[in-house]
C-alpha cells in the first residue's frame, strides 16, 4: 500500500544563515530511510505518465520499485539505461516541469520527489560502487566531439559504449562545460561532475583540453587530416546578451557568464585563487532564469545584499522552483514587474545605481507568456555597486564562421534535424548550440540521439 | 599527434628588466597563428587565464613566441619559469589576424611592450613588399626592446624615449605628425601600445583621415566568446575583443571607456603582485 501523505519527504538543507558563508552544497540529499519513505509514495501507475515527462524517458516507476526493494544499485542501473549523468540531473533538472508535473500524486498534493530519488540512487552508486567501467571492444572508427558539456559528454559516452574511438575537444582548460563554468558548487559539486568525466576516461574516451575548434583546428581538418569519420558539435551557448541600455559598460557591470566563470571555473571565491572578483555591497541581478538565480546566490555568498529584477511576476520565473525558494531563504530580494532602463555611474565610471521602471502584464506574446509593458512615469532608482546581466546568450560564432557549408539559423543557432544531422554530411550537432539556452537534460538527450545517428551514419557509409 | 599537453619553454630571453621573451612549444598553435592573434595561458593549476599576443611562431619547431611585461602576479610568476619548465595551459590562436592584404605603405606605431605585437606585423608587411615605417616609443633607454628586429623589418625606424635617453625625446605622435605633414602617404597606420598612446595616435591621424587600426587588449577570462568580459564600445556598439577583435578601427573605439574598464581590478592586482613579491622575497631569504 502506498504512503498517501500529500507532501514530499523534505530533503535536509544547509541552514540558510550558514549558506551565506559557504559555497558548499545546499541540498544534502535523502538518507536511506527518507528515500524508502518517498519511494513508498509512488503508486506505480501502469501507464507511467511520469516517463512521458522525461526528455530521456527514464523508466521512473521501475527504478522507484527497485528502491522499494532496497536494490539501490539496481535502481541506478535502471536510470543509467536511459541517462548518462544521473547524479547531475538529479540535482539540476527542472523536475517540476518534467516528470513530476505528470505525476498523479501531484493532483492532490505534491508529486513524488522523483528528482530527489534519482539523486539518492546516483549518490548511493557513487559512494558504494567502484566504477569499473572498461573500454568496449574497439570497432575501429574515430569520432570527434566538440565541447565537453552535457551534450558532448553524453554523446561521447554513448559512442564509446558502442566501441568508437572518441576524442572530445574542449576549449577551456578543464572538461565539463557549463557544469563547471556555469553551475555553482553549492548546486552541483564539481567532484560529482569529475566522477562522470573520470568514468568516460575509463571507457577510453580521450579529452583534449585547451583546443578551440574553429581556431586551433577546423572541422574540415578533423575530418580530412585527422581521420575522424564524424563530428558532433556540442559547443554550447555563446556570447552573453545585454539590454542595450545606457551604462552597461560601467565598472561593476558583469554578464552572468563572466561573473559565474570567475567564481566557478576560476574559483575566484577562494582565497588561493589568482582570478579577481569584485565583492559588491549591493548587487542587482537582471533576469529570472536558473543562471540569474545562480549569479544572485553567488553574489550573496560573496557578502552582497542582492536584488533580482525581473520584468514579469513570480509565476513566470523560468528558473527551477527549488532554486527560487533557496534564493529567497538566503535573503535574496525580488523586484517583480520591474525592468532596468539605465545603469548610472559616478565620476570613476563605477556603478552607483540602476534606474528601473514598473511593468504590467498585458496580452501573451509569441512565447505564450504575458507580455510586460512599461507603466508610464513609474521610474525609480535602486542603489547598487554591481549589476549582473543574466539575459541569455547568443551562439558562439567561431564554428559557424570557420565551417563552410554549415547552415545556421538567422539568430546563429546551428540547423540540425531531429537526429542532430546538420547540413554537412558526417557533422552532427545538439544542445544549446542548436536550441539556444536550454537545460542540461535536453542537451543530454540531444547528445544521445546524435550518438545513435552517428552510429547509423558510419555503419551505412 | 599534432597536439600536446606539455607546453615547454624552449627559450627564454630577458629583453629588459621588465620584459621577457619566451618560445613555448605548442605545435598546433604555431601551425596556425598569424600576426595580431593572441593566446591564453595559465601558469599553474590555480592560475589566472591571461591573454598574450603572439609575437611570432616557428612552424618547423612548433614554437610560439610570447613577449610579456611583468605587471602583475601572474606575469611575475610566469617570469620565474625557465627553459625546460612547462606552462600549465596554453590555448590559441584566438582572435582575428590583423588584416594586411593589399597594403603598400604603412606606419607602425608601437609603445612599450606593444612593440612586441607590432614587430610581427611589421615583419609580415615587410615580407609582403610593403613599405614599412616604424615608430617605437619607450619610457627610457633601459626599456628599449627589439631594436634590431625592427630595423630589419622596416624601411625607416624612429625610436622615441620620454626622457630622451635614447633616440629622439618625446612621444610617438610627434614624428608621426611630421611624417604625415611631410607628405608620407600612408595607406594605414597601425598602433599598438598603451590605450592612452593609441588614443593620441588616433587623434593625430583623424584630421588627415588616414585609416588607423588599433589592437585592444582588455581584461578577458575565457577568450573564446563566452564570458563577455572583454566588451568595448566601437562605433556606439558593444563588441567583444576576443572574437570581433582584437583589432578595431581606431576612429570608432571609445578609448575613455576602455581605460576605465581596464582599471577595474587595479587594487586587486596590486595586492596580488605585492603578495607574490613578498612570497618570492621569503623564498629568496
Amino acid at each position: 500500500m502506498a504512503d498517501m501523505s500529500p507532501k514530499k519527504h523534505p530533503m535536509l538543507l544547509l541552514n540558510p544563515e550558514d549558506r551565506a558563508e559557504t559555497f558548499n552544497e545546499v541540498a544534502l540529499g535523502y538518507s536511506e530511510t527518507e528515500a524508502l519513505g518517498e519511494a513508498a509514495r509512488c503508486l506505480n501507475c501502469k501507464n507511467m505518465p511520469c516517463v512521458s515527462g522525461c526528455p530521456v524517458n527514464i523508466r521512473i516507476p521501475d527504478f522507484i520499485q527497485l528502491i522499494k526493494d532496497k536494490n539501490f544499485e539496481g535502481a541506478y542501473q535502471k536510470i543509467a539505461e536511459a541517462s548518462s549523468l544521473p547524479a547531475v540531473c538529479g540535482r539540476v533538472c527542472p523536475q517540476e516541469r518534467q516528470c513530476e508535473s505528470k505525476c498523479v500524486r501531484g493532483i492532490k498534493g505534491e508529486p513524488v520527489g522523483i528528482g530527489r530519488l534519482e539523486r539518492f540512487v546516483a549518490d548511493y552508486h557513487n559512494n558504494h560502487v567502484e566504477d569499473n567501467r572498461q573500454p568496449a571492444p574497439a570497432n575501429g572508427h574515430k569520432v570527434a566531439v566538440i565541447g565537453s558539456g552535457p551534450s558532448g559528454l553524453t554523446c561521447a559516452g554513448e559512442l564509446s559504449k558502442m566501441g568508437y574511438d572518441v576524442t572530445i575537444f574542449e576549449a577551456l582548460h578543464i572538461a565539463g562545460g557549463v557544469l563547471v563554468y556555469g553551475i555553482p558548487e553549492f548546486r552541483l559539486p564539481k567532484k560529482t561532475v569529475q566522477k562522470e568525466i573520470d568514468g568516460l576516461l575509463k571507457m577510453g574516451v580521450k579529452i583534449q583540453t585547451n583546443t578551440v575548434i574553429g581556431k586551433t583546428f577546423t572541422i574540415d581538418e578533423l575530418m580530412h587530416e585527422d581521420g575522424f569519420e564524424a563530428v558532433f558539435i556540442g559547443s554550447g551557448a555563446g556570447l552573453p546578451k545585454f539590454m542595450n541600455i545606457p551604462g552597461e559598460n560601467l565598472r561593476g557591470v558583469y554578464s552572468a557568464n563572466e561573473f559565474l566563470t570567475r567564481i566557478n571555473l576560476m574559483k575566484a571565491y577562494r582565497a588561493d585563487s589568482t582570478t579577481p572578483i569584485m565583492h559588491p555591497m549591493q548587487t542587482i541581478v537582471v533576469g529570472g532564469g536558473n543562471v540569474a538565480m545562480d549569479a544572485a546566490r553567488c553574489a550573496r555568498r560573496l557578502g552582497s545584499h542582492v536584488t533580482v529584477v525581473y520584468r514579469r511576476t513570480r509565476a513566470e520565473l523560468p528558473a527551477r522552483h527549488e532554486e527560487v525558494e533557496h534564493a529567497m531563504e538566503e535573503g535574496i530580494e525580488f523586484a517583480f514587474l520591474t525592468n532596468p532602463i539605465s545603469i548610472n555611474g559616478n565620476e570613476n565610471n563605477a556603478v552607483v545605481s540602476v534606474t528601473c521602471q514598473k511593468m504590467e502584464l498585458s496580452e501573451p506574446d509569441a512565447s505564450g507568456r504575458a507580455r510586460p509593458v512599461p507603466v508610464e512615469g513609474s521610474e525609480f532608482d535602486i542603489s547598487a555597486d554591481a549589476v549582473i546581466m543574466a539575459l541569455g546568450t547568443s551562439p558562439n560564432p567561431l564554428i559557424k564562421s570557420t565551417t563552410q557549408g554549415l547552415e545556421t539559423q538567422k539568430w546563429g543557432g546551428i540547423v540540425a534535424d531531429e537526429n542532430g544531422a546538420t547540413s554537412l554530411p558526417g557533422v552532427f550537432a545538439g544542445g544549446d548550440a542548436v536550441t539556444g539556452a536550454a537545460t542540461v537534460i535536453l542537451a543530454m538527450g540531444a547528445g544521445k540521439t546524435a550518438a545513435k545517428a552517428i552510429d547509423e551514419y558510419i555503419r551505412n557509409k | 599527434m599534432r597536439w600536446t599537453d606539455m607546453f615547454e619553454i624552449k627559450r627564454k630571453r630577458i629583453l629588459n628588466p621588465t620584459v621577457t621573451l619566451m618560445d613555448v612549444y605548442a605545435p598546433a598553435v604555431a601551425a596556425k597563428a598569424q600576426p595580431g592573434q593572441f593566446i591564453i595561458l595559465r601558469v599553474d593549476e590555480l592560475g589566472e587565464r591571461i591573454p598574450l599576443t603572439v609575437a611570432g611562431c616557428d612552424k618547423d619547431n612548433g614554437t610560439v613566441t610570447i613577449i610579456f611585461q611583468i605587471v602583475g602576479a601572474t606575469t611575475l610568476h610566469l617570469n620565474e619559469l625557465n627553459e625546460g619548465d612547462c606552462i600549465h595551459d596554453f590555448v590559441g590562436p584566438l582572435g582575428r589576424p590583423t588584416e594586411l592584404d593589399g597594403l603598400k605603405k604603412v606606419c607602425i606605431v608601437g609603445g612599450g611592450v606593444g612593440c612586441a605585437i607590432a614587430w610581427p606585423i611589421a615583419k609580415k608587411l615587410h615580407e609582403m613588399g610593403c613599405e614599412v615605417h616604424a615608430i617605437a616609443g619607450f619610457r627610457n633607454k633601459d626599456l628599449v626592446i627589439l631594436e634590431d628586429e625592427f630595423k630589419e623589418a622596416s624601411d625607416k625606424l624612429i625610436i622615441m624615449t620620454d626622457d630622451g635617453s635614447y633616440g629622439r625625446q618625446g612621444v610617438v605622435t610627434v614624428p608621426l605628425k611630421e611624417a604625415i605633414e611631410n607628405g608620407e602617404n600612408y595607406d594605414e597606420v597601425i598602433a599598438i601600445g598603451p590605450l592612452i598612446m593609441m588614443k593620441f595616435v588616433v587623434a593625430t591621424t583623424k584630421p588627415y583621415n588616414i585609416k588607423t587600426t588599433v589592437s585592444m587588449n582588455p581584461i578577458m577570462v575565457d577568450g573564446t566568446g563566452m564570458c563577455g568580459g572583454c566588451r568595448l564600445t566601437v562605433g556606439g556598439k558593444t563588441c567583444f575583443a576576443c572574437v570581433d577583435g582584437p583589432d578595431f578601427d581606431g576612429f570608432e573605439v571609445d578609448f575613455d571607456e576602455a581605460m576605465k574598464r581596464g582599471a577595474m581590478y587595479k587594487d586587486f592586482e596590486k595586492h596580488a603582485y605585492d603578495e607574490h613579491c613578498n612570497l618570492f622575497k621569503k623564498e629568496v631569504e
